[in-house]
């Protein structure tokens, strides 16, 4: 909804300001006159959620910058002082740690929430595709933020994620030592990863505001799908959903602060509490909660594709484990054109939906079996997860789009909540 | 000058191209340090060649040793542990190569490879998985008395690096 704006200012001064950068405009606009659709359930509060813990990652890492010193032979002691002498540090510490596990928490919600309700679709298609960005920025952090601390954990994190590289055909070794800074992970990587731990939240950052600009074109989807199509479908932005956005931010606050105060290692792994070895490599290996769904999909692939019926390799096991890993990333930003339905909302698509919460399975399963030793019935589990999540994205959402019949959607925004209050019926849950 | 000329190229054209094609591959040069720069050093690349001796070593243990910052294991192999490694029929193998490839003539009972799984790079352990060869924690790979791979995700077998014996007990790795 580009509607035009309402803003008009109240004294000299703002006039003043108006009529040559319209900054207080564009922030009212933005956030206080903003239509949005007024039946937005609580899954939609994520983005707020989002826009809030980036705040307090980039607030809490300038401060650890400042403690924090960049070297192989003096950064895990100077986490581990950070921790004890500094004031506040431990606690700090412990909120940028933990911090990031909520942010993932967050992201997740928000991601399978867009891709429920359709959120991906026209004319939503570059919000879309913005967001997959920053979830990739947001890996590429959280990855070189983990390997600062330079315990045994983020040594072989840094050696593994690196060595990825290495699986790409003819130049694969030239740009893992380029990467590395040498033929192993060492002091060259540390400083360079610190670098650039410091920018990427920044391009994070930027990209959230083309992220908002994009949301604030076409304007929210919501749980109907069915696009706002009077102002009676609309409440302003502020104070209706400032203040339910900040009620979901200081719930999702509670277990940030239990986390943060009485269990800021709870996440992580003991190990990385052993300073790092480049000789000897910890009993088991395994990421962050946030990124073992993409790390089973890694392991799943432990055969080589041949031609048919000849010994020639095709793709060979770790090549195919680092598509798999890669491609369960990039197939996101074909979304928009893989999903052949019109009807965005999964509470109208009663196929659809059965399949999308067998992906919630599916990716939950693989975050467990990403947990677990690559062994035994584990692998077999991991690849047919792994199968589903391709199956999905590639042949389900563009067959489902001709073969399904939706059922039949509310004439408005208004109509759903005026029927929902009517017989509660359960078409609008959550509504 | 007919007209038919005139949609010729002219020497302006030809300015502006070479201009634009001179300011292209400045841009470039300009560019090329800003990256080669992440390449590893002249110090890091000096880092060349170690010796070892390997007398302390006993029949049925196994060292490692740090080359060029990655880790070069140095196994004293019993003959069970080449017998297996021979006996074992190469369409069996994933990367299929012969023992005797994988060692120097007349010093079968030295197994001298780089320490590091070809699959994402850790560092299998020893004497442990299937066939009491390597086996690497973090996803799973087995090698055998050969530093073979048998099973998993890694794609080749341990590398073996570059090394001599500069006497039997005395051996220069790189």
């Amino acid at each position: 909804m580009a509607t035009k704006s309402t803003y008009s200012p109240s004294n000299a001064f703002t006039r003043w300001v108006d009529s040559r950068l319209p900054i207080i405009r564009f922030t009212y606009d933005t956030l206080i006159d903003y239509p949005t659709p007024k039946n937005l359930n609580y899954w939609w509060t994520m983005g707020a959620i989002l826009a809030g813990f980036l705040g307090i990652q980039i607030v809490t890492g300038i401060i650890l910058a400042m403690h924090y010193t960049p070297n192989a032979d003096l950064a895990f002691e100077s986490v581990e002082l950070l921790r004890r002498d500094i004031n506040w540090g431990r606690i700090l510490q412990g909120a940028h740690a933990t911090g990031s596990s909520m942010f993932f928490l967050a992201v997740y919600i928000h991601i399978f929430r867009g891709l429920f309700y359709g959120s991906y679709k026209a004319p939503r298609e570059v919000l879309w595709l913005l967001g997959v960005i920053i979830f990739v920025l947001m890996m590429a952090t959280a990855f070189l933020g983990y390997v600062l601390p330079w315990g045994q954990m983020s040594f072989w994190a840094a050696t593994v994620i690196t060595q990825i590289f290495q699986a790409i055909p003819l130049v694969g070794e030239s740009i893992l030592e380029w990467l590395r800074g040498g033929f192993a992970v060492g002091n060259p990587a540390l400083n360079r990863f610190y670098s650039l731990h410091y920018l990427l939240p920044f391009m994070i950052a930027a990209v959230v505001l083309l992220h908002i600009w994009a949301l604030h074109v076409p304007g929210n989807n919501n749980p109907t799908g069915v696009e706002v199509k009077s102002g009676q479908d609309t409440v302003p932005f502020h104070p209706y959903y400032t203040v339910k956005d900040t009620f979901a931010f200081v719930v999702f606050l509670i277990p940030f602060a239990w986390f943060t105060f009485f269990a800021p290692d709870i996440l992580g792994h003991p190990d990385n509490y052993i300073p790092a070895n480049p000789l000897v490599t910890p009993e088991h290996i395994v990421p962050e909660w946030y990124f073992l769904p993409f790390y089973a999909m890694l392991r799943a692939i432990n055969f080589n594709v041949t031609i048919p019926f000849t010994d020639i390799v095709l793709i060979n096991s770790k090549l195919g484990g680092v598509i798999a890993f890669f491609g369960s990333i990039i197939v996101l930003f074909f979304v928009p054109w893989l999903d052949r339905s019109p009807v965005r909302s999964g509470t109208f698509r009663p196929m659809f939906k059965w399949f999308f919460w067998l992906l919630v399975i599916a990716f939950v399963g693989l975050g467990y079996l990403g947990a677990q030793k690559p062994e035994g019935i584990y692998v077999a589990i991991a690849q047919a997860a792994t199968a589903y999540y391709f199956i999905y994205f590639l042949i389900v959402l563009p067959v489902l789009g001709r073969i399904e019949t939706p059922r039949e959607l509310p004439a408005s925004i208004s109509q759903s909540v005026l029927d929902a209050a009517g017989d509660e019926a359960p078409s609008g849950a959550g509504a | 000058m007919t007209t038919k000329a005139e949609a010729e190229p002219t020497r302006r054209d030809f300015l502006y191209v070479a201009t634009g094609a001179v300011g292209a591959v400045g841009v470039a040069a300009a560019i090329w340090p800003l990256v080669d720069q992440m390449n590893p050093s002249a110090a890091v690349k000096a880092l060349a060649s170690i010796e070892l001796d390997l007398s302390p070593i006993e029949e049925g243990a196994e060292v490692t040793v740090s080359w060029r910052g990655l880790p070069v294991f140095v196994r004293h192999r019993t003959p069970a542990e080449i017998d297996a490694a021979r006996a074992t029929p190469l369409d069996e193998l994933k990367d299929p190569q012969a023992d005797e490839a994988r060692v120097k003539e007349g010093h079968a009972q030295w197994l001298i490879l780089v320490g590091v799984c070809t699959h994402l790079g850790c560092i299998p352990l020893g004497y442990e998985g299937e066939y009491d060869g390597w086996f690497c924690p973090c996803h799973g790979s087995v090698y055998d008395t050969s530093g073979r791979i048998r099973f998993g995700p890694a794609p080749e077998n341990l590398a073996v690096p570059d090394y001599e014996f500069v006497s039997d007990t005395l051996v220069k790795i790189g």
